[in-house]
């Protein structure tokens, strides 16, 4: 796709879709190498991007309880849609099964797609024109509606919003997300000060 | 042959972080903050990135016919309208704001 025009070559491109398989980080990537980067300084902020697939990987060990053997190969397959479909599922059983089509789904289509994509790239044309680029945001924003449950998401999620674009044009790429992420200890903790405010002397009232 | 290097790096960390979540042993879940704290943390990953996807474009903050397109996303959420329409809603109205304003 958009880094065929960049000056990978077609097996570079394929191989960083079937070997990194996080979309940001490859972006991230090609991005990098295109501008002239260092390659490894490139890797850096497609790693740091990559970083928080770590803790997808943390909520998704408790919901799906895989056995260890099988952990390996599920890996490559946290990323975020997996998650989110997995944590849309009622039943642990259901969510094995949204995780695992999920992933398949995607590791098929994506390098499906990137190997059309750097094969016929001039092709395609300007997705832009027609609102595509739209589309990501909003697969997201859909994604997360029905995790705001409660103020507490709500407020984590707004912090979230302001640290990452806030913090954007001052850190380098990948970084912002990261400190975004703070925002769930930060509500979290200001939660338990407020509870053990309010009369409980517990001193840990996030703790529920 | 500093790109395959690089791709190769890329490769095995992003591998790499992926599997360390896996891995962290069960017994450190079962604590309620650490359970909590798994259960934001994607939330505000998410709302970060769904910001930074509308509002950036690489390092530069912009505002475009995407945040159209995601405020139609939004109406079509509240309004409880299917995945789908929601994701065509957005994509839809961004083209549209797009052809008008050139």
């Amino acid at each position: 796709m958009t880094s065929a025009g960049s000056g990978l070559t077609l097996p570079q491109t394929c191989a960083l879709s079937l070997l990194v398989f996080t979309g940001a980080s490859q972006f991230a990537l090609v991005g990098a190498l295109a501008a002239g980067g260092n390659p490894l300084t490139a890797a850096a902020g497609a790693f740091f991007l990559g970083v928080r697939n770590a803790f997808y990987g943390l909520r998704l060990s408790q919901l799906l309880a895989l056995p260890r053997a099988v952990r390996p190969f599920a890996a490559q397959w946290v990323i975020d849609e997996t998650t989110v479909v997995a944590l849309a599922q009622p039943t642990r059983r259901s969510a094995r099964i949204g995780f695992a089509i999920t992933g398949l789904t995607l590791y098929v289509l994506w390098n499906l797609t990137t190997l059309l994509g750097g094969l016929g790239a001039e092709a395609i044309g300007d997705t832009d024109a027609w609102g595509l680029d739209a589309a990501g945001p909003a697969v997201f924003l859909a994604l997360l509606a029905p995790m705001l449950t409660s103020g507490v998401e709500r407020a984590v999620a707004g912090l979230a919003v302001v640290l990452g674009l806030g913090l954007l044009p001052v850190l380098p790429a990948g970084v912002p997300v990261l400190v975004a992420a703070l925002a769930a200890p930060a509500v979290l903790c200001a939660q338990g000060r407020r509870g053990a405010r309010n009369g409980k002397s517990d001193g840990k009232g996030a703790d529920r | 042959m500093n790109v395959w290097i690089a791709i190769g790096v890329t490769a095995l960390g992003c591998y790499v972080v992926k599997l360390v979540g896996l891995l962290v042993p069960a017994g450190v879940l079962e604590r309620p903050l650490v359970r909590r704290l798994a259960a934001l943390l994607p939330v505000a990953l998410l709302a970060a990135l769904t910001a930074q996807q509308a509002f950036a474009d690489g390092r530069v903050l912009v505002l475009d016919a995407k945040a159209a397109g995601l405020a139609a996303a939004a109406v079509a959420l509240v309004l409880r309208a299917p995945f789908l329409v929601v994701v065509a809603a957005a994509v839809a109205v961004t083209a549209g704001v797009r052809a008008m304003t050139g």
